[in-house]
Formats: structure tokens, C-alpha cells, sequence
């Protein structure tokens, strides 16, 4: 070997990587997309919110009919989003820790409100409890209508958002299989005790995310809710369906301002989960295998 | 304790895991079930530990029929394959685990169950991991750490499925001698399944001999290596 090839060694690049033009330009391309669809769209809601000034865009904020309707969605979410949870826990872990026959049609029906368009949804619960149906006949007739008020919008909520923690939960329930139960109850704890300090604390983080977009999807339903809820203004109109209501009237500032806040919503509840996961960086590490 | 094995079997669907197979361990015995994977044993060791429950036939500990006992009441120290040990909690937490699941007028006060676990990390030789987290240990230390949360329950028997299975040579020797120790020590039955012959060999009273769900032969080691009963068992202990 001559001095000058010592001098000058090949350049080796790990087998994984791709060269400088490729990398870049995938990045740019990456950077471009999210850009287009993602953070564009975000600043234009913000600016049309406030094209007409700050205090336009709080006085539209300030309407009864803007309250009412924030209200309504955080009540919404507030009771669909807990019970989902409880329900997406539940499937998943029928699911995973049990073996029997229709398994994996059970799965294919979770995903059902995934394939199902929403507006459908909203139909078939219109069709089943609406004023004309039997059941719906007769709790009307006790006072208790489902469609057009709040029952119906939290059924419409949950059936749409119901695969959300199911499927966060299954996969990471398959991963860990039965063991550690099994380990719990040879130590003599009851199946509560096991649920509640073994399976629980491993599935925690999978929950917290499933939870959070259920969550994020609780509040920004659209179809379904637009059709059983019947849009009554300070009564049945939630965020979605006021904003759309409002762009439609042309009221841009006070559409615009709606939706700012819908998407402020949903900004917190990815701050809060990005919050959480640092804090608790240390523990994730020592329970997460993958 | 004495463990009788009457006329075990199992069926999963169609399949049969286990044909009736009858057994009696003698108290305080170490117990190796030998055989290779689709043998049955790890299927009989579930039983006993009533993690499964047998199609027909009885099990009796001490002469009592334990059948129909839950996995609760078994007291059985359960050691898993790949130990199972509760990786959201300190090796503290895992071995008192057992402590703090007992009905609160059995349980015992906080500053006892730290007795006892020190005392049990003692007993395994890692006296100062009771803070560090499971996926912060070696193999053969989380071997060690899932036998001590089995023995902190005072169980009546200790069971073991495939316990050297995920380590290497050496450490799988240095444990072997480990579990001998603790065996003497406690005097407990004790019950371990394995598929390697010279594990069994080398460190059981008694091994049982298993293929296909049928047991081949029973007896001392050097009893099965002079005398194999089958021609199975030849082929298995020379292998």
C-alpha cells in the first residue's frame, strides 16, 4: 500500500444508508408533504380566525350558540370517551388472554366502525331508536328520546370511536402474552387483583394513546353525529356540526374561530401525551421490550 | 408434600396432550420430567400447578384430593420459561408480591415482608437488586429473582418449567448447583421440566421419563441410564 491511499481512505457508508442527495431529498419531500397537509392548514385556520382582529374572533366565541356547542362536545367526550375505554379494555382482553371460536370475526367486527362511513352509522342508529321505531316509540313516549338530542350523538360518538383503544391494546396484549397473569395467580391474587396491578400497569401507555385518539375522534365527529343529532342550534349542534352550520351562513371569523379552538383541543391532548411520555422516560424504557 | 398423579389426562380439542398417566412423587423429591417438546410435560407440570385442569383422572397432595383446587389455593411456586417476572416493578415489588396479594388479615406488615424479601435475595445471593427493574438483569439473575418470588408465598411444592431453557452453558451449570442448593435448603418437592437429558440427569432424585404424552419410564438416573426401559428411552439418554 503507498502512502497516498493511507492518506486517503475510502469513504465506507453503513449498508443502511442511503447516499447524501437521497437523503435529503427524501427529508424535503417528507418535510413538503407534512407541510401541504398538515401545518398549512393549521395556520390558516388560526389566521382566518382572527383576519378580523382578536376581539372579533372572542365576541363570536362568546355567543351562546358558540358556548353551548363547546360545551356539548366536551360533555360528549367526557362520557363516550371513559366508556369506550372501559369497553376497548374489555374486548381486548377477551380477545387476547382467552381462546374460543369466532375469534377472529370478533376482531373483523371491531374494525367494523372503521369500514362503515359514519354517515351510515348515523342512519342505522336513526333507524333503530328514532321516533318511528319501536324502541324509539316508546322511550320517546317515557321522555327519554334517543335521536335528536344527547343519548343519540353519545351512541353516534361511540360507535365511531370504538376501535380506537381496542386496537392500540391488542397488539401489545398479544405481544406480552399470559405469563405474568398466570404468575399472579400462582402467587395466590385474584383475578381483580391481577388485572389491576399486572395486566393494567402493562398496557398502560398503549391505553393513554388509544384513549387520547379516541379522544381527538370523540370531539371532531362529523357524519354521524350531523345525522342523529338533527343540528338544533344551543341544544343539539356540537363544535363540527356549528362550524360547518356557521361557514355555510358565511360567518367566517365566527366558523373559523370554532374551529380554532376544536383544533387548540387536539393540540393539547398531543402536548399532554408528549408531556407524560417525557416525564416518564425512564419507566418506559424499563417496561417497553420494543 | 407427597404428590399423587391418578390417571391424569388432557385433551385440547381433538389432540391428546396427556394419556391418562399415573405418578407418585415422594415428599421432598426433586422431580426432573424429561422428554422432548410435544411430550406432555409442561402440560402435566400446568396441571399440577393448576394452571390447567386435567379431562380425567385425580391429583392428590398429602393424600388429600387437589383436583378441583384453584391455582390460588395450590401454594404451588411457579418458576416459568421465561420467568414472567412483572417488568413494571423492582425486584423488590416482584418478590412481595405474593405477600401483598394475601387477604389482609394473613398479611403480613410492611416492615416483615421487607424482612422477608431481603432475607430471600439473600438466599439467592443478590442482596443488593431490590430497587433495579427486571429488564436491568441478567438472565440467570431474573431466573433467580422469579425462584425467589416463588418461595416467598411458603409454597408447598416448587415447580419449574424448562428453568436453565433461556441461558448460556456456563451460567446454566453455576444455577443448576443454585437450585440444588435452595432444594436442600427448603426441602420442598420440587418439580422441573427440561428437555435436556443431561440437566435431568445430573441433577434430579428422580426423573420421569415422557414422549407423546405417555410416560416412558420412571426411576434414578443412573437406574434409567443402566436399564432403559424402552427403546425411546435409549435413543433420548444417549442423544
Amino acid at each position: 500500500m503507498s502512502d497516498a491511499s493511507l492518506a486517503k481512505p475510502a469513504r465506507f457508508r453503513p449498508a443502511t444508508e442511503e447516499a447524501p442527495v437521497a437523503r435529503w431529498a427524501m427529508i424535503a419531500a417528507a418535510f413538503l408533504g407534512l407541510g401541504i397537509l398538515v401545518f398549512a392548514p393549521l395556520i390558516a385556520v388560526f389566521v382566518e380566525a382572527l383576519a378580523r382582529g382578536v376581539a372579533a374572533s372572542l365576541a363570536s366565541l362568546a355567543t351562546r350558540d358558540a358556548q353551548e356547542a363547546i360545551k356539548l362536545t366536551l360533555t360528549i367526550a367526557a362520557i363516550s370517551v371513559p366508556l369506550n375505554a372501559i369497553f376497548g379494555v374489555a374486548a381486548a382482553w377477551f380477545i387476547t388472554k382467552f381462546d374460543f371460536r369466532g375469534k377472529a370475526f370478533l376482531i373483523t367486527l371491531i374494525d367494523l366502525p372503521f369500514s362503515v362511513s359514519p354517515v351510515v352509522a348515523g342512519l342505522c342508529i336513526v333507524l333503530m331508536f328514532g321516533a318511528n321505531s319501536a324502541i324509539g316509540g316508546w322511550l320517546v313516549a317515557q321522555g327519554y328520546p334517543i335521536v335528536f338530542a344527547m343519548p343519540g350523538i353519545i351512541l353516534a360518538t361511540m360507535f365511531v370511536t370504538f376501535p380506537f383503544v381496542a386496537r392500540e391494546l391488542i397488539p401489545v396484549m398479544i405481544e406480552q402474552g399470559r405469563a405474568e397473569e398466570e404468575a399472579a395467580l400462582t402467587l395466590g391474587a385474584s383475578g381483580w387483583r391481577t388485572f389491576w396491578t399486572v395486566t393494567i400497569p402493562n398496557i398502560r401507555w398503549a391505553l393513554l394513546y388509544g384513549v387520547l385518539l379516541c379522544n381527538a375522534r370523540a370531539m371532531g365527529e362529523f357524519g354521524a353525529v350531523a345525522v342523529v343529532s338533527g343540528k338544533i342550534r344551543g341544544q343539539t349542534a356540537t363544535m363540527p356540526t356549528t362550524i360547518e352550520m356557521l361557514y355555510q351562513e358565511y360567518l367566517s371569523v365566527a366558523a373559523f374561530s370554532l374551529a380554532a379552538v376544536l383544533a387548540l383541543l387536539a393540540l393539547v391532548t398531543l402536548l399532554l401525551k408528549t408531556a407524560l411520555e417525557i416525564r416518564h422516560a425512564d419507566q418506559l424504557a424499563a417496561t417497553h421490550r420494543h | 408434600m407427597q404428590i399423587e398423579i391418578d390417571e391424569i389426562s388432557k385433551q385440547f380439542g381433538t389432540t391428546a396432550a396427556l394419556h391418562p398417566v399415573s405418578l407418585s412423587l415422594p415428599s421432598g423429591a426433586l422431580v426432573a420430567l424429561l422428554g422432548p417438546s410435544g411430550s406432555g410435560k409442561t402440560t402435566l407440570l400446568r396441571i399440577l400447578g393448576g394452571l390447567e385442569f386435567p379431562t380425567s383422572g385425580r391429583v392428590m397432595f398429602d393424600g388429600q384430593d387437589a383436583t378441583g383446587l384453584s391455582v390460588q389455593d395450590r401454594r404451588a411456586g411457579f418458576v416459568f420459561q421465561s420467568y414472567a417476572l412483572f417488568r413494571h416493578m423492582t425486584v423488590f415489588d416482584n418478590i412481595a408480591y405474593g405477600l401483598n396479594a394475601r387477604p389482609r388479615a394473613s398479611r403480613p406488615t410492611k416492615a416483615e415482608i421487607a424482612r422477608r424479601v431481603s432475607k430471600l435475595l439473600e438466599l439467592i445471593q443478590l442482596p443488593d437488586i431490590g430497587a433495579r427493574y427486571p429488564s436491568q438483569l441478567s438472565g440467570g439473575q431474573r431466573q433467580r429473582v422469579a425462584l425467589a418470588r416463588a418461595l416467598a408465598i411458603e409454597p408447598r411444592m416448587l415447580l419449574l418449567d424448562e428453568p436453565f431453557g433461556a441461558l448460556d452453558a456456563k451460567v446454566r451449570k453455576e444455577l443448576r448447583q443454585g437450585l440444588r442448593d435452595i432444594h436442600d435448603t427448603t426441602g420442598l418437592t420440587t418439580v422441573f421440566v427440561t428437555h435436556d437429558q443431561e440437566e435431568a440427569m445430573e441433577l434430579a432424585d428422580l426423573v420421569v421419563v415422557m414422549s407423546m404424552g405417555r410416560i416412558e419410564q420412571i426411576g434414578k438416573p443412573q437406574d434409567i441410564r443402566a436399564r432403559p426401559a424402552t427403546p425411546f428411552v435409549r435413543e433420548f439418554i444417549t442423544a
